[in-house]
């Protein structure tokens, strides 16, 4: 997920399209190489949110429901836990996100040494790899101080058993941790590259007049990346609405100490499969989606991706 | 690492040293887990738990755990990896075939539904892929298609990113007069795009295949809302299995098929493993700033 994050970032900085208007010819042809694209975005792009969005406001046996589900799932008593949990740990991981990142970027920017610079970055990037399950495997071991390499640090900490390390107070702060091990690296990558488009000129004109290399981060580099970290923001907020995979396995590795119902997606998923509620599933999907939906649309009617249009 | 020159001028021996302790701290947060996980895997399972946590097991350990994890349920995990490499290497040719000539035409041509198509794209390629699975789902079930290895390999063939990435390709760096020239050469718009656009898109070609095959191998909510049954798991969800029958983890798993945690370490490693290899072998575009050249008109 954050892989892709990271690509769509790298994809936007990229976006300096041709101003040049396309020709007119061949559309016969044209037709012919969307056509499978088209299909593919047709079936499992247009279709699965319009029915959802059909089994939202209806009952099981396809009647119209009005906003029944929504107020079913609403009033559920498990829906606004997961929301407070969904949030607390959006809050956490989005502050460290934009703070640590912005951090690292400057002051791996700031390492003139090539070598280090290249490996420092690699290093930072490397945990991409361990997307979803993985990271989240890795993440129990080190988090049970009984296995794991830091367990002295955990006693320290006053944890002497998994169980004590996920009592629920912590999960925002683990599945913090996780996400942000998983996914900074490419953000620290994205973030370096955009630093490096800021003129030098610009750097050098402000070094003249004094200014040292705290002042030049904070006045003149932070600023420029604002664009950057916004839209770092609003990706990692649409991506963690929909946490499901860290604590579906936590709720696996520990029995249940964490609960099955933990996040929204896991609520939903609940009422598709535990309670064979499609609608009501589709009731919080669409909740989720809708959520999506409008975080991508301020950064597509803001951000200017297809500048050519 | 003491001695790294600061680019900007230097602030002395107090801004280098904050540097410094940065650095470390966060070279450290990233690097012991996984330095950690590859020692595991060549650990025994009291050896995970009494020995330094820094100091390698041995090569006997290490097969010890292998012949352990293939062993699983009478070989599943190499059932598990086999299903990965087909839906992931599935998608990505469905992937590549639907994406390629898609982004050419939405940059090079003008035709109806173009404008919609762009932002269809860029809509569905900026939510969460997740956000769109239980809807996939309630789909695919109405239609009778869940379990097939279908379910997975054709939600996973959309991938809109691969075509934003391909239009900005073909927008910016194909000069249209060398396709007018080939066009006046004789050249047919079909074998246009065939001899010469294609050919040029090689390193885009490559980037949306490394995104998609990375996006496909770890994707675990799909295959997991999509398949019901272990024989049809990818690897990464393959792991909960592991996972569920370990007793460190769920003492009620104790049994004549629990895994220790070592071989479990091993898992990890091995279910993230082509992966790995893609990210190494890409090393130097990977880090060089993806952004590098990007905003160069």
């Amino acid at each position: 997920m954050t892989m892709v994050d990271t690509a769509r970032t790298a994809a936007a900085a990229t976006g300096r399209a041709a101003k040049r208007p396309p020709a007119r010819r061949g559309a016969a042809m044209s037709y012919g190489f969307v056509s499978l694209y088209a299909v593919l975005t047709l079936a499992f792009g247009i279709l699965p949110a319009l029915y959802a969005l059909y089994l939202a406001f209806t009952d099981g046996e396809g009647g119209f429901a009005g906003l029944a589900n929504f107020s079913k799932v609403v009033g559920d008593f498990r829906f606004w836990p997961a929301v407070t949990h969904v949030a607390l740990y959006l809050v956490i991981w989005l502050v460290a996100l934009v703070v640590l990142v912005t951090l690292l970027a400057v002051v791996v920017h700031a390492i003139r040494v090539r070598w280090l610079s290249r490996t420092l970055r690699f290093v930072f990037y490397l945990p991409g790899a361990l997307a979803g399950a993985s990271s989240v495997m890795l993440w129990l071991f080190v988090l049970d101080p009984t296995a794991s390499p830091v367990g002295g640090l955990l006693r320290l900490l006053g944890f002497d058993s998994f169980v004590q390390v996920i009592v629920p107070g912590n999960l925002p702060v683990v599945f913090a941790i996780i996400a942000f091990w998983t996914g900074a690296g490419g953000w620290i990558v994205i973030m370096y590259g955009a630093l490096n488009n800021i003129s030098a000129e610009v750097i050098e004109a402000a070094r003249v007049d004094g200014a040292n290399a705290v002042q030049i981060a904070w006045r003149i580099q932070i600023p420029m990346l604002r664009k950057w970290i916004s839209y770092m923001g609003i990706m990692s907020l649409a991506a963690g609405t929909q946490l499901f995979v860290e604590p579906q396995l936590l709720s696996q590795a520990s029995n249940a100490v964490v609960p099955n119902d933990y996040s929204l997606n896991q609520l939903a998923y609940q009422y598709a499969f535990q309670q064979n509620d499609f609608n009501g599933a589709a009731a919080i999907s669409l909740l989720l989606l809708v959520i999506a939906l409008a975080l991508s649309a301020v950064f597509v009617t803001r951000g200017g991706l297809f500048e050519r249009d | 690492m003491t001695s790294a020159p600061i680019r900007t001028s230097p602030t002395g021996w107090s801004g280098r040293t904050i540097v410094t302790v940065v650095v470390t701290v966060f070279v450290l947060f990233f690097a012991i887990p996984l330095v950690w996980l590859l020692l595991a895997t060549t650990k025994s399972a009291r050896g995970l738990i009494v020995d330094n946590p820094f100091a390698p097991g041995s090569l006997s350990g290490l097969s010890t755990n292998w012949s352990q994890l293939f062993a699983f349920q009478d070989g599943a995990v190499t059932t598990w990896m086999g299903n990965s490499a087909l839906y992931a290497v599935g998608a990505l040719i469905i992937t590549l075939v639907a994406s390629i000539p898609a982004g050419y035409a939405l940059a090079l041509n003008e035709f109806r539904f173009r404008r919609l198509l762009l932002v269809l794209t860029l809509v569905v390629m900026l939510i969460p892929n997740t956000a769109l699975v239980l809807p996939i789902f309630l789909e695919l079930n109405a239609v009778g298609l869940i379990g097939s290895s279908l379910s997975v390999i054709l939600p996973m063939s959309f991938f809109p990113f691969g075509v934003y990435l391909t239009y900005i390709y073909f927008s910016t760096a194909i000069p249209r007069d060398l396709l007018a020239a080939a066009r006046i050469d004789g050249c047919r718009e079909f074998q246009v795009f065939t001899r010469i656009a294609l050919p040029l898109a090689a390193p885009i070609v490559a980037l949306v295949a490394f995104f998609s095959f990375v996006q496909n191998w770890n994707n675990f909510f799909l295959p997991f809302v999509m398949l019901p049954s272990s024989d049809g798991y990818p690897v990464q969800v393959g792991l909960t299995s592991l996972l569920a029958s370990t007793p460190a983890f769920n003492p009620s798993s104790a049994g004549a098929q629990s895994v220790q945690l070592p071989t479990l370490a091993l898992a990890t490693v091995v279910s993230v493993l082509p992966v790995l290899i893609v990210f190494l072998v890409s090393q130097r575009f990977l880090v060089a700033g993806m952004t590098a050249g990007g905003t160069k008109e």
